[in-house]
């Protein structure tokens, strides 16, 4: 294996860690407004996910870093091509960040609905717009000789696009859920429980959708063929299971096997698009590649030495900071946020 | 506007932004780390107090440091592509590393500390905030280390137009590097030292419950103020007389200097002309530049217009003279606001010599609060002149600023996200604002209080 595919699947990795561990806090973000009937409640929930949050967040910051170091053009023509959606983006990881920390350092109920509406949006457009950016990326988008993409904002919104938000945002809202029922009690674990049971079946027709969609408008029968091969079908089944377990009134193994099903879906992904890290719509000689769009094989090696060292510490202390947490959040607990 | 100016402009304002505050938090998570300490050291309440109350503070303002730091990641991509591609190789590694080494540890560690305080033992728990002081300063670092690349481009080659590494250790171990990070490492300390002292005069002036509290928070204050100060001062001595070796066109900037001169006059108050390259009216001291540049009473400081047609010659026609009033007025701003804050620092320092700080504050005293402006006009109009004071260069040498944006990106798409960014980032200046003088007025006895019990602050709110 060379170091170009070496740094393909380490970025892989990266967006693998930030879908399964920021995917749920998205979703405790997004039913924020439809569980937390009171102020205590809302606090509680946000507390689940207090001290993680931000550490999840900082894998979508490292691949974004990751991305420039190890394939420049990528990086340059990604970011400067889906210009108004990353701004969208950054603008809601910037509300959604303040808000965790101001909301509850004011008593007034002005300042905290204010900041819980920041968690409600700040939580439920990222997912939105990274599920329609990665859609757009494998399904092909305007990218002319120079590597600049020469499409639109408009021309990011297509159906398939759209869906693929979409379904991510109802995904992640059921993740979270989950989420919620394990690490809280009572009349909120019950509520948490609720949402689950009335979104799942959404999630399962989307994804059906999704999955058609993918079929439709990219070249995923040229890539893996009409049976994709054992991770997208082990996708499907982790989702099979997850609803199963459920059912089975096992939250708990629910949420292993969506995040499973994350991972694997992830990888799907990125097992579509390889060995491209962009696909142009304008004729294949312009794809950005894990070759054409690289740095220099100096730079992947440093790189590598650098990250495989790495990671695994990130991988031991985030560990240990859900077990420092593990305990479930009651109405008595000491809420910091 | 052009793409350019445009581009440029939101760089920075979102710069100017984030690093408003960055210096804050590299210096208030290390008084954090040692107040904590010393209350597992000694059992002692008072420090956990302060640990408790200054820690509030550096989590409101450590939150936005954050949320703008992400922007800072992305920006380069967005609206400078072109450098992106030229740079990448360079320029991406450290940052990269930045995010795996550091940012990981300071996001989860600082969650770990605010969230542990009963879920940890008292040692484990200092010794969180003990990560997230060291590893944000060496986050610190390795953002300087892609920033000197921009400076003093080194280890390098220039392949099929784009630079590529050569050396790993000759970017890392970049000459910029050994005066840029000491000399904003020192002005962190200097920071996190003028807002605890400004915050506890307050309340020592006042007179409040918590007097003991913030008389030792303002004894430690005035310490890390003098190392602080007298670092910046030193550290900012030796990166000036490195910048007369690498971007001698900067230096001829900030002092105004049109021809070359030896031995250098330094320049005390310039009213120039800048189409012309000439003064209108000065005050200047014979030989005092070149004293600074090396500290010896002549040597030859090379003035605008000689490198102006040297650069000419060198890189083709052009201009090659950065804006010279903003640079020279940042300049003395920034020297400026250190002198004020180097005896302020001392007469801190006097202070807590003697008993007097408790029982009769002196009237001086009140004015400290006033003093928390110094460091961030230092901080702000500093970063001014290293990135103002390098046009028309974005990599010195290698590639000009025009050079650099995103070709694809027009004025329509750059005005919204110039006007959105500078919305939002009011906004939240607004209310970080807000709530650190809101937790700063408090004493520290009811943050205690509203800490321990929840349910008191919940029953505030039930509506």
């Amino acid at each position: 294996m060379d170091l170009n595919t070496l740094w393909f699947i380490l970025i892989t990795v990266l967006y693998i860690g930030f879908f399964v561990l920021e995917g749920f806090d998205f979703g405790v973000g997004i039913l924020l407004p439809f569980l937390g009937k009171d102020d205590k409640t809302r606090r509680m929930m946000i507390n689940t996910i207090g001290p993680h949050w931000d550490g999840n967040e900082v894998w979508l910051l490292t691949a974004g870093g990751a991305t420039f170091a190890a394939f420049p053009h990528w990086y340059a023509t990604m970011f400067s091509g889906f210009y108004l959606p990353l701004f969208l983006l950054l603008f809601a990881l910037i509300l959604r960040g303040v808000a965790f920390e101001f909301r509850s350092k004011d008593e007034n109920p002005r300042w905290r609905k204010t900041w819980d509406w920041a968690i409600f949006f700040g939580s439920l457009l990222p997912p939105l717009l990274l599920g329609v950016a990665f859609a757009n990326i494998v399904r092909g988008v305007p990218i002319d000789a120079n590597m600049t993409y020469v499409g639109g904002f408009f021309n990011l919104l297509n159906p398939y696009a759209l869906l693929a938000g979409i379904t991510t945002v109802v995904v992640f809202t059921v993740y979270g859920g989950l989420f919620l029922s394990l690490k809280t009690t009572g009349k909120l674990y019950e509520s948490a429980l609720k949402s689950i049971g009335r979104m799942g079946p959404i999630s399962a027709v989307l994804i059906i959708a999704l999955v058609i969609g993918t079929y439709l408008s990219t070249d995923i029968t040229m890539r893996l063929g009409i049976n994709p091969g054992m991770i997208p079908v082990g996708a499907a089944m982790a989702i099979l299971a997850a609803g199963a377990f459920f059912q089975r009134k096992q939250p708990g193994w629910s949420f292993v096997m969506m995040a499973l099903a994350i991972v694997l879906t992830v990888i799907s992904l990125f097992e579509i698009l390889f060995p491209r890290v962009m696909v142009s719509s304008l004729g294949a000689e312009f794809d950005l590649t894990i070759y054409n769009a690289a740095s220099s094989p100096y730079t992947l090696r440093i790189m590598s030495i650098i990250a495989l060292t790495l990671v695994p510490f990130v991988l031991a202390y985030q560990g240990w900071s859900y077990w420092v947490f593990r305990k479930r959040i009651t109405e008595h607990s000491r809420l910091e946020y | 506007m052009d793409p350019v100016t445009l581009a440029r402009l939101q760089f920075g304002v979102t710069t100017v932004y984030h690093f408003f505050f960055v210096p804050l938090t590299l210096g208030l998570s290390i008084m954090v780390a040692i107040m904590e300490t010393l209350y597992v050291r000694s059992g002692r309440e008072v420090y956990k107090q302060m640990t408790k109350f200054w820690g509030k503070l550096f989590v409101i303002n450590f939150a936005m440091g954050v949320v703008t730091g992400i922007v800072q990641e992305f920006q380069f991509g967005m609206n400078w592509s072109e450098y992106s591609r030229f740079v990448g190789d360079i320029f991406g590694t450290p940052l990269a590393i930045e995010a795996l080494l550091a940012f990981f540890l300071e996001s989860t560690f600082l969650g770990i500390w605010l969230f542990g305080w009963d879920k940890l033992s008292k040692k484990l728990h200092a010794a969180t905030i003990w990560v997230v002081a060291i590893s944000s300063n060496i986050s610190a670092l390795w953002i300087l280390i892609a920033n000197s690349f921009m400076q003093q481009p080194v280890g390098y080659e220039i392949v099929n137009g784009r630079a590529q590494m050569t050396s790993f250790g000759e970017v890392v171990f970049n000459p910029n590097i050994w005066t840029q990070f000491p000399h904003v490492f020192s002005s962190g300390l200097a920071t996190a030292a003028f807002f605890v002292l400004g915050i506890s005069a307050y309340h020592l002036v006042r007179a409040g419950e918590n007097c003991d509290m913030h008389r030792r928070s303002f004894q430690m204050a005035a310490v890390f103020g003098v190392l602080g100060v007298v670092g910046v001062v030193m550290t900012g001595h030796s990166q000036a007389q490195h910048i007369v070796q690498i971007q001698p066109m900067k230096i001829a900037a900030a002092e105004a200097l049109w021809d070359t001169e030896d031995p250098a006059a330094l320049s005390l108050f310039t009213v120039g002309n800048e189409r012309e390259r000439r003064d209108v009216f000065a005050i200047r001291i014979p030989r005092l530049l070149s004293l600074l540049a090396f500290n010896q009473l002549d040597g030859k400081v090379q003035g605008i217009n000689d490198l102006q047609a040297q650069y000419e010659e060198q890189y083709g026609p052009g201009n090659y003279v950065p804006p010279v009033a903003v640079s020279y007025w940042s300049f003395r701003i920034m020297v400026g606001a250190g002198m004020v804050m180097l005896l302020a620092a001392f007469y801190a320092l006097f202070l807590t010599m003697g008993e007097e700080l408790l029982e009769r504050p002196p009237r001086l005293l009140r004015y400290f609060p006033l003093l928390i402006a110094l460091p961030y006009l230092a901080n702000t109009f500093g970063w001014l002149l290293t990135e103002l004071g390098r046009a028309p260069w974005v990599v010195y040498g290698l590639m000009t600023i025009e050079q650099g944006i995103s070709i694809n990106v027009g004025v329509g798409m750059l005005l919204t996200t110039l006007i959105g960014f500078t919305l939002i980032y009011g906004t939240l200046m607004a209310a970080d604002i807000y709530l650190l003088a809101k937790y700063a007025r408090k004493d520290s006895g009811d943050l205690i209080r509203l800490d321990d019990t929840p349910e008191t602050a919940v029953s505030l709110a039930s509506d």
